[in-house]
């Protein structure tokens, strides 16, 4: 193929994306954009399933009947968003199971979020409201993603986050009003997770070199700064709300620009959890590849098995 | 025993298997063989729970005395759960976790297919829903214990191994005392005696075609209605318990 074509091949793609037509996996796509999406989705479908831990966590220990039957439901409509992004992310030609071997051998990353322990069960209504809340943010607007499969998975993925997002804050909006005990676990719990739900949103956008691309492309529509933004703007309300402090003592509500000033992120933190030096990356990646480890026997059986009915059918 | 004690037993009783399994199952989640297998295992102790929640709701109403779901879940001392001991027993693997799933699917899907014909129609009427969860379950851990029984060595090895270790726990599904002559009696719970047979050539069928074999000498253990556990249920309590215990009459 000429330069002249793959010239042209470009122009017309970015054509069909300055005119929102979406990108189906058999049309024709620059090899930047296939590579950009097949990262963005694994790492998205690997925080769905590395993000059932922390959660996965208190099961068990749920306090009533009730919480115990939501956080399940929960948990498992993350590994339902695990599934259908990983067959997204197939469209382009990833291989989920080396995709999930990236993942145990720490080249693939997930959210930085949740390295963070859940300590005590007003985590999960932090992690629902504030977690999820983030996840909302960056998500709903890739619902409109110029590639079809990731925007259509999105749809369907946001609907069930923004249930994700009000259980947690029910939960959060109960302990707050609670006995001194549960309004101290909110309180507590809103201090630890505070800080790292803002640093779901990226570095600071200067700092961030594939996102002018990615916006080009519109696979990603909004800047990691403005998306922080957001979040803080409409969390902040809610937090009030309820009665608890946001822990950051710069906070401030700026009449001229329409929004909260906050304080410093700890850049810092962020990289070192990046790096797998946050507080739960070892127990995490080890409990995803204890899982796939000790289910080979598992897998194995299941294949043979499939193997031996397909033979005894070819001599009936 | 009046009946009004006998029935709400008996609700209890059916109640404490679908809470304590599922628990157990819940166990599972994030760590199961497959993505796949994840969603299936959270989805049945889902259904568990949610059994749990309507059969305790019916507890409660035919107790009358102002207690809610949450402390009969949680708010018991071990020797007033009165489930199977099977139900308690670990997940050890995958394998040894559907074969009691088996054993107990087979089970309960001859209770509920009775129970539909409860005198008492709150109970038929749950009796109806849980079946058709039941008949999903028992279909999912019937194809795995084929699968994995016929499939590789170890998967065989193993898988017989959960037969021959949980077979010991499975009279005890046939279990009756003065609890269940009363609810049988009047037509409210179910005789089942009556369906032993059936139980053992449907889990013999299964077992054939999984190329495993029932163990011949097994003595039979039973205790769990009458609230005599074994000792891997105390660990299963203290934790589903902690926060009740730790943080006594909040709301959550």
């Amino acid at each position: 193929m000429s330069t002249k074509n793959i010239e042209e091949l470009e122009r017309e793609f970015q054509a069909k994306i300055d005119a929102d037509i979406k990108i189906e996996p058999n049309d024709w796509m620059p090899e930047g954009y296939r590579k950009t999406l097949m990262r963005q989705i694994s790492q998205h479908a690997h925080s769905e399933i590395v993000g059932m831990l922390p959660e996965g966590n208190w099961i068990t220990r749920a306090p009533s009947l009730k919480r115990k039957a939501v956080l399940l439901a929960k948990v498992q409509d993350e590994a339902g968003h695990g599934l259908y992004l990983y067959s997204a992310a197939e469209t382009l030609g990833l291989d989920r199971e080396k995709s999930i071997d990236d993942l145990h051998s720490g080249k693939a990353k997930y959210s930085s979020i949740f390295n963070y322990p859940t300590l005590t069960w007003a985590d999960m209504g932090t992690i629902g409201w504030l977690v999820d809340g983030a996840a909302i943010m960056n998500q709903v607007p890739l619902c409109r993603c110029s590639y079809g499969p990731y925007a259509r998975a999105m749809v369907r993925v946001c609907k069930e986050e923004s249930f994700h997002q009000r259980q947690g804050f029910e939960i959060v909006s109960l302990l707050a009003n609670g006995t001194p005990e549960q309004k101290q676990m909110a309180q507590d719990s809103l201090n630890r997770f505070w800080w790292p739900a803002l640093m779901m949103f990226g570095p600071n956008d200067d700092n961030s070199p594939n996102s002018a691309q990615s916006i080009k492309w519109k696979i990603k529509r909004s800047s990691n700064d403005e998306l922080r933004q957001q979040f803080i703007d409409v969390t902040v309300a809610q937090a009030e709300m309820v009665g608890l402090t946001i822990p950051d003592k710069d906070l401030k509500w700026n009449e001229a620009r329409g929004s909260y000033d906050f304080g410093t992120i700890n850049w810092e933190e962020f990289n070192q959890v990046i790096q797998g030096n946050g507080p739960c990356n070892k127990e995490r990646i080890d409990a995803r590849r204890n899982a796939k480890e000790n289910g080979a026997w598992v897998r194995e059986a299941a294949n043979a098995f499939a193997e031996k009915r397909k033979k005894k059918e070819l001599t009936h | 025993m009046t009946t009004q004690e006998a029935f709400y037993n008996y609700i209890v009783r059916l109640g404490d298997d679908s809470l304590i399994l599922g628990q157990r199952i819940s166990e599972w989640c994030g760590h199961g063989p497959i993505l796949e297998e994840d969603i299936a295992l959270t989805n049945i102790a889902l259904d568990l729970i949610g059994q749990t929640n309507n059969l305790y709701e019916l507890a409660v109403s035919i107790e009358n005395k102002g207690k809610n779901i949450d402390q009969l879940a949680f708010l018991r001392l071990e020797k007033e759960y009165s489930n199977l001991l099977l139900v308690e027993q670990p997940n050890v693997d995958f394998g040894y976790t559907i074969v009691r799933q088996f054993f107990f699917d087979v089970y309960r899907k001859l209770v509920f297919e009775s129970l539909c014909n409860s005198t008492d129609e709150r109970l038929a009427g749950i009796a109806e829903k849980s079946l058709k969860e039941t008949k999903y379950h028992l279909k999912h851990s019937s194809e795995w214990v084929i699968r994995l029984g016929d499939g590789t060595e170890e998967s065989h090895r193993r898988v017989q191994e959960a037969v021959n270790t949980l077979w010991k726990f499975t009279d005890e599904l046939f279990y009756q005392d003065e609890v269940d002559q009363n609810v049988i009696e009047l037509g409210l719970g179910v005789d089942n005696s009556i369906f032993k047979a059936t139980w053992n050539t449907h889990v013999e069928q299964v077992l054939t075609e999984a190329t495993l074999t029932i163990p011949t000498n097994s003595w039979q253990h039973t205790g769990g209605r009458k609230g005599i556990h074994t000792e891997h249920f105390g660990y299963l309590l203290s934790e589903m318990q902690y926060m009740q215990r730790a943080y006594p009459n909040m709301e959550w």
